[in-house]
């Protein structure tokens, strides 16, 4: 009777938030990956949302006040960056292109996890014929190489043509197209794991209707996992809106500031040695993909036992185990705990998953 | 492909009987139905591909008006519409549309007035040129160094490498490929800048009899070692960005797999055989965790794919990529569909072919 | 001097105060503290404990198999194979670890289907280890692994040395994973719960083997597990394990009979065994009256046929085959069966959960033939399920309180699980939970106390049929008998009719009035626990209830013999 008045603690509400439960989870090189990605991923969005404030010019700004700023000037005095070879200051484009980026990622992936998280839950709880059909539409669209369908819609949206804030609405739903099969898929595989969850189960034994079910059993449990897809799909967000951008699908220059674009204008510049064109959107680019990408495999190391690393003990250290003779059985099911070492399969569940 | 490419497995999970006799030797029907039911299920997925890109492409209007809009006068434009049969019951042209996929009649341009196809024979070689190259570096790449960072897992070695393959990922091919330019081309002079051949070689290349678009074949049919060269030295730039893209999911890919199969309970007991550390990632751990590899190989054609549209871009390599962007320029969507819809047909084969090697390498399928 | 020498070459293996340490999320538990054992050539040494008392991870560090997380100290002295040099695994180099093991030492796994490499042929995997030893030529190593894979009793091994692990049962594939053990006759084999994951009547054989190992080979043997059964008819020393500690260490007969530890003596007295129930049964059968017979039964299954369906046309698995039996109310009928058996099927169609293919299922007078869940909801409150799997089987996101209020919301008994609280903690009493409880979430439960969840939740409505599908089985033994107990008690006071799923004839025993044993699809033998345990008609029960190994060595042996005749009559 010893042990009942002692369990295992929750931590606090602040610790099992997203994000700061997996940093107090995370240990030496996962935890420097986590806290670089973290840190790259936050100054992004300062940078989108202070740009008005520390660009030193406007993105399509082509004079100032000492005249035009002139085409392709190396970087130095009043163009830290150089100049394109339109005339734009470097610098000021790249800080402005945060912003566009950022916007397209939020609306691109908001639309579509809601389209996505609804179609695989119904599909995966319902199952039936209306399932199949999705499931073979969607492989088919995972399949096929996410850049070209992009192309397509963009060209179906704006009709290949970019004007104002639509260009960039344009890029934010073709590449939402593109995604929806991939949270489709996500979502549609965990809703069948739980569906034959014994919890899931036992509501449909005690005769809980279908809404009830997927609402209050389901969707929580199977959209654990979408910061880990949130993040990975805003880095490809960002590789297809700059693929587009390249190849002329972006936004034009005086609509916004788009990296591909940039680097599509600074191919012929590196013919012939200019480099300051084609450096920073790239590697403006590479940074933030980088940023973004970090955080979502520290999320992925931490969300999967097997690949998660642990601390290392000293000897000698640690309470001995629990074991079940104490009344009410084994408390050893808590987080952790000896869960693996006893041949006892790894529950994701028992709060090791990204909660 | 995912849900396909499961189902071998799922007969030796699924809910059969644990108990009964040892399963019987020679029930080899399993995979030849597999192969039959899964290359019936390409068609679908080709189906599927080419209506969506026909209904996407043709809710903006006919393709004649998208190319020439500003530059005929209304009344040219109505006679081209009609004579290319755009005025009539869109239902109409979608099965006529796919009734010609089916022949292989994808088109005629509209900008160059060529037949699609024959766009596809002339370019296709090119890019398939380029992606066996990137394939390679891919494979050479990322497949041994995903089982140095498994082995070395969370040392120093597993931490650098994924950086590098993150570093991979995130660069855009467009942007390697620049820099490569910028540094191997401009700054180096090493390599050439952009193209698949100097002119010369290209014209040697010309008079062959047999030639068969493939440069590299070409250039050894020419004789001529100064060709090879040149051609070789073009493709190594394009190849390396593409590849590179490539080889960091792969080395991602192979690492997690590899772990994953480490932590198995047979990979102890090869352990507790007294197999060595290093045996156990090479045999032990790394067969298993191909069959999952392999398969999310096939999806990465797709990503190749698109990458080769940019690098074609980026390096003047004249395939289908850097035409699509060509014909994009011009809106010429006639083309652009027909491009789309050969790069389904692309995709959907070499995934089944991907997954018919993932079910091979499976004992548990073939027998 | 000689006589030292002697001394020392009979022991295999010496632990000295050993102990482990594992860092967890939890932060760094000790599962291991202070264990000191020995074991001689040719000795069978048992070690006993339930999950979480360090057993397995005591065998692990004899081949050195621990993970990086683990610290160990202390010595593990093992013996080479002729006695020459002595090795303390802790301290061995990675290099000479590896030729350790397989030599010297080798491992038996719990779950052979995991055990052996899916993409590897067995032939292929016995001639590795051969060959990771000794420069073998690959001809000498098949011949070696085909003989023997002949000596642990594969049939046709010229053949089978080429199969796929899937192509062996699973009974089979143990053969193997213990064939692969044997191959280089080491002086030490360390079976971690060799039969957990087999059926009663393939574990009676592989402990046969494992014996003839001990006899033929000369092989000491370390054996882990939790089943005092398997204990009895194998160990010939018995080490038993608590939170990390060795609490009692005896040989076998002296540890069944006159067990000394507080803790050894509960741990015997949980031990189910059959005949328990009988007198039980007897009584309530006694209680009640002539009219009960009479009363329309709460299920009635008449040539009942359940078929899953085929993957792309071909021919679906018949899981249960014409099947007829039927519960009264108030009656707890036991259902027993092997994996495969068909027995949670029938389970899971009386709820609803599965499609009834042929035949004829009436569960509270509704056909389940043809079933609609629409027309069949209002029933719903009637019954109760406790699944299997303690871990699963409550919504992770949700309260215990919650968990339990589910029934009472869903059918209109509350508005929402605050206004259902009183009634649930009426409930968790019920079950021996402290209210308190009730605001925990599922991890932070144990595997029993969610188990007794489970049951709250069940009986929230007061339902007049629990299906239990083996509510037990995942439990360690003392757990299970008081959850046993407790079920026993709420069937007295809430007097529901019960289908109780379990594998175990022993646990069966215990709480039915009748039993129904199951065997691929076919239901063998139907009766009273008195009939069917006491005097078996079918050779199906015979050979199961013979199987089940009893928690007495001297008794154990007997049933050995009157197995050994009933395989050669059968």
């Amino acid at each position: 009777m010893t042990r009942i008045d002692s369990p295992p603690r929750q931590p606090s509400r602040l610790a099992r938030l997203p994000i700061i439960h997996q940093l107090h989870q995370s240990v030496g090189l996962q935890r420097g990956m986590l806290v670089a990605g973290l840190v790259i991923t936050t100054l992004f969005v300062l940078t989108a949302i202070l740009a008005p404030l520390v660009a030193p010019y406007g993105y399509s700004q082509l004079r100032g006040p000492d005249g035009v700023f002139g085409a392709q000037q190396p970087p130095g005095g009043a163009h830290l960056f150089g100049t394109t070879v339109g005339g734009y200051d470097v610098l000021s484009r790249v800080l402005w292109g945060a912003q566009t980026a950022l916007f397209v990622i939020v609306v691109a992936v908001l639309l579509s996890i809601f389209a996505g998280v609804f179609l695989g839950l119904v599909s995966g709880y319902f199952g039936g014929w209306l399932d199949r059909v999705l499931v073979v539409v969607c492989d088919a669209v995972y399949a096929f190489p996410s850049l070209l369908l992009a192309i397509v819609m963009s060209i179906v949206i704006s009709g290949g043509k970019s004007d104002l804030v639509g260009g960039v609405m344009a890029a934010a739903i073709s590449i939402t197209v593109v995604f929806i099969p991939q949270y489709f898929r996500v979502i549609r595989a965990e809703t069948v794991r739980i569906k034959s969850e014994a919890y899931v189960e036992s509501a449909r034994v005690l005769g809980s209707g279908n809404i009830r079910i997927m609402v209050r059993h389901v969707l929580r449990n199977a959209t654990r996992t979408l910061p880990l897809i949130f993040t990975l799909n805003s880095s490809e967000a960002i590789l297809t809106l700059a693929g587009l951008g390249f190849l002329g699908f972006g936004i034009e220059p005086t609509a916004a500031s788009e990296w591909g674009y940039d680097l599509n204008k600074a191919i012929s510049d590196v013919s012939s040695g200019i480099w300051w064109t084609s450096l920073f959107p790239g590697l403006a680019i590479v940074l933030v993909v980088m940023g973004i990408t970090l955080v979502g495999e520290s999320l992925n190391d931490l969300a999967d036992p097997r690949l998660r690393g642990r601390r290392a003990v000293g000897a000698n250290a640690g309470l001995v185990a629990e074991t079940s003779v104490v009344p009410g059985g084994t408390l050893a099911a808590g987080p952790g705990g000896l869960d693996g070492l006893e041949s006892a399969p790894i529950h994701p569940s028992d709060g090791e998953a990204i909660s | 492909m995912t849900t396909v490419a499961t189902t071998p497995a799922a007969p030796a999970a699924g809910r059969a009987p644990t108990t009964t006799a040892p399963k019987k030797k020679g029930s080899g029907g399993g995979i030849i139905r597999y192969i039959v039911i899964r290359f019936l299920l390409i068609f679908p997925t080709i189906f599927i591909l080419v209506s969506m890109v026909f209904w996407l492409m043709r809710t903006t209007g006919d393709p004649i008006t998208a190319a020439l809009g500003g530059r005929l006068s209304a009344d040219q434009l109505a006679e081209r519409v009609a004579a290319a049969g755009y005025d009539r019951p869109i239902l109409v042209q979608y099965v006529e549309y796919l009734g010609q996929i089916f022949t292989g009649n994808f088109g005629t341009t509209i900008s160059t007035n060529r037949p699609v196809s024959e766009v596809l024979l002339t370019y296709g070689a090119a890019t398939a040129e380029l992606a066996f190259y990137a394939l390679l570096v891919a494979f050479i790449v990322g497949i041994p160094l995903g089982m140095v960072a498994a082995y070395w897992r969370d040392k120093s070695p597993d931490a650098s490498l994924r950086i590098f393959a993150i570093l991979c990922y995130a660069t855009p091919v467009f942007f390697s490929g620049l820099l490569f330019k910028l540094i191997f081309a401009v700054w180096l002079k090493v390599l050439p800048v952009a193209g698949r051949a100097s002119t010369s070689s290209e014209l040697q290349m010309q008079l062959l009899p047999g030639k068969t678009g493939l440069y590299t074949i070409d250039a050894i049919q020419t004789g001529n070692p100064a060709v090879l060269v040149d051609v070789l030295t073009h493709a190594v730039l394009p190849a390396l960005a593409l590849g590179l893209l490539t080889a960091g999911v792969f080395l991602r890919l192979v690492r997690t797999n590899v772990i994953g199969t480490l932590g198995t309970d047979y990979v102890d007991a090869a352990r507790s055989r007294g197999v060595s550390e290093f045996r156990l990632v090479q045999k032990h751990a790394y067969r298993p965790a191909l069959i999952p590899i392999i398969t999310v190989i096939g999806l990465q054609i797709a990503l190749l794919l698109g990458g080769a549209v940019l690098t074609e871009t980026t390096f003047e390599w004249k395939g289908l990529g850097f035409m699509l962007s060509e014909f994009l320029q011009a809106r010429d969507f006639v083309a652009v569909q027909g491009i789309v819809a050969l790069l389904a047909v692309i995709v959907a084969l070499s995934n089944f072919i991907v997954d018919i090697i993932a079910a091979l390498i499976d004992p548990r399928v073939r027998y | 001097m000689s006589d030292i020498r002697t001394e020392r070459s009979q022991t295999v293996l010496r632990i000295d105060d050993l102990g482990v340490s594992f860092s967890t999320d939890a932060g760094a538990v000790r599962a291991v503290d202070g264990v000191s054992l020995s074991v001689r050539r040719g000795e069978v040494l048992a070690i006993v404990g339930e999950s979480g008392s360090g057993k397995t991870v005591t065998a692990k560090t004899i081949l050195g198999l621990l993970p990086e997380t683990a610290v160990s100290e202390g010595a593990v002295i093992l013996t080479s194979r002729d006695g020459a040099s002595e090795n303390n695994v802790i301290a061995l180099s990675r290099q000479r670890l590896r030729q350790v093991r397989g030599t010297d030492v080798s491992m038996v796994f719990q779950e052979p289907s995991t055990a052996l490499n899916p993409v590897y042929t067995v032939g292929w995997q016995i001639m590795e280890g051969i060959r990771a030893h000794g420069k073998v030529s690959r001809a000498d190593a098949k011949k070696k692994a085909v003989e023997i894979l002949g000596r642990v009793g594969i049939p046709d091994p010229e053949v089978r040395v080429n199969y796929y692990p899937h192509q062996f049962s699973g009974g089979q594939k143990q053969r193997v994973v213990i064939a692969m053990a044997l191959v280089l006759e080491p002086g030490l084999i360390v079976a971690d719960e060799p039969t957990t994951a087999l059926d009663v009547t393939v574990q009676a054989e592989i402990l046969d083997l494992l014996r003839r190992c001990r006899d033929e080979f000369g092989t000491a043997i370390v054996l882990i597990t939790h089943n005092m059964g398997v204990v009895a008819d194998l160990a010939d020393r018995v080490a038993v394990m608590y939170q990390g500690k060795v609490v009692e260490e005896a040989d076998a007969q002296t540890l069944f009979t006159s067990p000394q530890d507080p803790y050894t003596q509960k741990l015997l007295a949980a031990v189910p065994y059959v005949g328990q129930g009988v007198v039980r049964a007897a009584a309530r059968a006694e209680a009640r009256g002539p009219e009960w017979a009479a009363q329309t039964p709460v299920v009635i299954a008449d040539n009942l046929r359940i078929q899953y369906p085929g993957r792309l046309g071909r021919p679906g698995f018949v899981a249960v085959d014409g099947v007829s039996f039927s519960i009264r109310p108030g009656e707890v009928l036991g259902l027993v069966g092997e994996s495969g058996s068909g027995k949670t099927t029938i389970g899971r169609a009386i709820a609803g959960l599965t499609r009834v293919t042929d035949g004829s299922l009436s569960v509270l007078g509704h056909e389940m033939n043809g079933f609609k869940e629409r027309r069949f909801k209002h029933l719903r409150s009637d019954i109760g399920f406790v699944f299997q799997d303690p871990a699963s089987s409550f919504n992770p996101l949700l309260t215990i309180a919650d968990c339990v209020a589910e029934p009472l919301v869903v059918h209109g008994r509350a508005a929402n699980p605050r206004a259902a609280r009183a009634r649930v903690d009426e409930l968790l009493e019920a079950v021996q939970l402290p209210r308190a409880f009730g605001d925990r979430f599922p991890h932070e439960l144990s595997g029993g106390q969610r188990q007794r969840a489970s049951l709250a939740r069940a009986l929230a409505l007061e339902p007049a049929l629990l299906i239990a599908d083996e509510p037990t089985s995942a439990l360690d033994v003392s757990v299970q008998a008081r959850v046993l107990e407790l079920f026993a008690e709420l069937q007295r006071e809430f007097g529901f009719a019960a289908l109780f799923i379990s594998h175990d004839l022993a646990v069966v025993d215990i709480l039915a009035d009748r039993i129904a044993v199951l065997y691929h699809g076919r239901l063998v033998e139907e009766g009273t626990g008195a009939q069917v345990l006491g005097s078996p008609r079918d050779p199906y029960t015979q050979r199961l209830l013979a199987s089940l190994p009893v928690p007495d060595p001297a008794a154990q042996a007997k049933r050995r013999d009157e197995l050994r005749r009933l395989r050669a009559a059968g």
